[in-house]
């Protein structure tokens, strides 16, 4: 496969910062948009724009005709059995706050039970805890093993109790690069009538997802972490569960009809979709959608991992103190670190001056970052586009800061 | 040189205070303290003022944190120790103008090796987070107060 053909759909990539040229690492934060996704935004606006679900007239039949067909392939995308089971979000965090509000208050009840991991972002965590105080329902989490990054499943039959009647998991870790066993870790739940929720925010646009096959009752990811525009996400969820939950939100597009006392709502997914939605976002994931899988969900998975255990062992093999995070084997494109003695600010600050865009922080996974006992960590994040030429010239820019810093 | 802005930046000075923070201890004479913290960093410090009436006749600091936020507490704890009150508070003023703006405005003695920063706006909290402890410490008027800054 001959990446630098992908790597010339994207523009940005051409950029220069601090006089350097670009090496963009921060694709877990938002990755960068090929030229398609660019193109179809513009000639949405050009040819299509209306409000959906509203006009007669034929621009509106546009808007809704290309805002449905970016529905079914959603769909289609994540093998969903039918498009209504597709509600269109904000990105990852509404949709979860969507399950939280609308399943959560009509079905838990004080003293039931949300199981998390300890490797949860905090937009899967933050709804929770809201929930939870709204409800009286109680959170618990599956423990991490440490610095290498894994779930502790050794007990996991002992967490998947009684009383749990929910289980979200992240799909892979932000900051780990970990890759949680979510078929298996759905079924397992299943099996003791547990429903479950897959933060796909990392995973989607990196590898296949068959919702089927994982056997998840719950699903969300964001269209910016995959090539999208921001502003707008995919929130898969059962159609059968997705009919007994009322809505999240009140507004237009989501009613039968409205009386000054009272209304009736949509059947899912408009049910969960009040308001004028975000459409050119949806047409644009739909562009984003087809240009991914016109490369190869499972290559770029192929690729994706690739780099990430090449940066693994190049960062392993560097000289002077290297703390690494996240399993040594099979682990996704992301890379926390820390060089001894230089605090992760100060690595991202440098390494801009060079060019190299990474991220320091402590990665919206602020428990895992204490339960590790660190503040923050230096993180790169591939995404296809990127090469190993970009990691080695990583390696040698951390080898410079060493040097700068003099440790 | 591999690295011009950044030698602004990281000054000899900054990289020296930073490696062997000052007054890098408790202080068991303090008055008052107050916290410091960079909720977007982790970087958290702790300030310890002795007040003698209006005067700091003794300070010192614990804390973790980047480069820039280090050093800054250490020289900051070099620079106020014998200063009234009302000296800090126009010193926080000059310090706070030089590292959004560049410009030094006044005397601010060693302190002027944070100027760089201004070129480095996502540091600018970093360089500013000790002062705003220490303003906080001195409004608390001798009594021991713990507040945290939570500028995003
Ligand atoms: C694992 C994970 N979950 C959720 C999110 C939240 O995504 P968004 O900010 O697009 O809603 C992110 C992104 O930072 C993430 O990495």
């Amino acid at each position: 496969m001959d990446w630098s053909h992908s790597r010339a759909d994207f523009p940005i990539l051409n950029e220069r910062v601090h006089g350097q040229p670009l090496i963009y690492f921060d694709n877990a934060a938002t990755t960068q948009k090929p030229r398609v996704v660019l193109d179809r935004l513009r000639s949405y606006y050009e040819h299509e724009n209306a409000n959906v679900h509203r006009g007669i007239h034929e621009l509106s039949n546009r808007a809704t005709a290309g805002f449905e067909a970016a529905r079914a392939r959603a769909a289609q995308f994540l093998n969903a059995r039918s498009a209504d089971e597709i509600i269109f979000t904000r990105g990852t965090t509404e949709g979860i706050n969507l399950v939280a509000a609308a399943w959560g208050s009509k079905h838990l009840q004080p003293g039931d039970k949300i199981l998390l991991t300890e490797m949860e972002h905090h937009s899967n965590i933050v709804p929770w805890q809201l929930l939870a105080a709204r409800t009286g329902a109680e959170l618990l989490f599956l423990p991490v093993t440490g610095d290498i990054g894994l779930l502790d499943l050794t007990r996991l039959d002992e967490w998947l109790t009684k009383g749990v009647k929910l289980f979200a998991m992240t799909h892979i870790s932000n900051s780990l690069g970990t890759i949680n066993p979510v078929i298996e870790l759905c079924a397992r739940a299943r099996r003791m009538g547990i429903h479950t929720l897959v933060d796909a925010a990392q995973s989607a646009g990196h590898r296949p997802l068959d919702v089927q096959e994982i056997g998840c009752d719950f699903l969300a990811f964001s269209g910016h972490k995959m090539c999208g525009p921001t502003g707008i996400g995919v929130l898969y969820g059962r159609q059968e569960i997705l009919e007994t939950m009322p809505p999240y939100q009140g507004g237009g597009e989501m009613i039968l009809s409205v009386s000054f006392q009272k209304s009736t709502w949509k059947n899912p997914p408009h049910r969960f979709e009040a308001g004028t939605p975000d459409i050119s976002g949806a047409v644009g994931l739909h562009a984003a959608m087809d240009y991914l899988d016109a490369i190869g969900r499972q290559k770029i998975a192929e690729h994706d991992q690739e780099l990430g255990a090449y940066a693994n062992e190049k960062l392993a093999g560097m000289k002077g103190g290297i703390r690494l995070f996240g399993p040594h084997i099979g682990r996704a494109g992301v890379v926390s670190f820390l060089l001894e003695g230089v605090h992760a600010h100060d690595v991202v600050t440098v390494a801009d001056q060079r060019g190299v865009a990474l991220r320091g922080g402590h990665h919206c996974n602020q428990p895992l970052m204490h339960k590790l006992g660190v503040e923050s960590t230096a993180r790169a994040s591939f995404y296809f586009y990127n090469t190993k030429q970009e990691i080695d010239r990583l390696v040698e820019v951390l080898g410079e800061i060493q040097k700068f810093f003099g440790v | 040189m591999m690295f011009d802005d950044l030698s602004d930046l990281y000054q000899q000075v900054i990289l020296d205070h930073c490696k062997h923070p000052r007054n890098f201890h408790e202080l068991p004479t303090a008055t008052c303290s107050a916290q410091g913290r960079n909720p977007l960093c982790g970087d958290q410090l702790k300030l310890f003022l002795a007040l003698d009436g209006e005067v700091i006749k003794d300070i010192s600091f614990l804390g973790s944190g980047c480069c820039i936020s280090k050093a800054s507490a250490s020289l900051l704890t070099d620079s106020v120790k014998g200063k009234t009150k009302a000296e800090v508070l126009s010193l926080f003023e000059q310090v706070h103008e030089m590292v959004t703006s560049g410009e030094v405005k006044g005397d601010v003695g060693k302190l002027a090796v944070f100027a760089g920063v201004h070129k480095f706006p996502a540091r600018v909290k970093c360089a500013i987070l000790a002062w705003h402890a220490l303003k906080s410490a001195l409004s608390g008027a001798g009594e021991p107060v713990s507040t945290e800054t939570e500028e995003m």
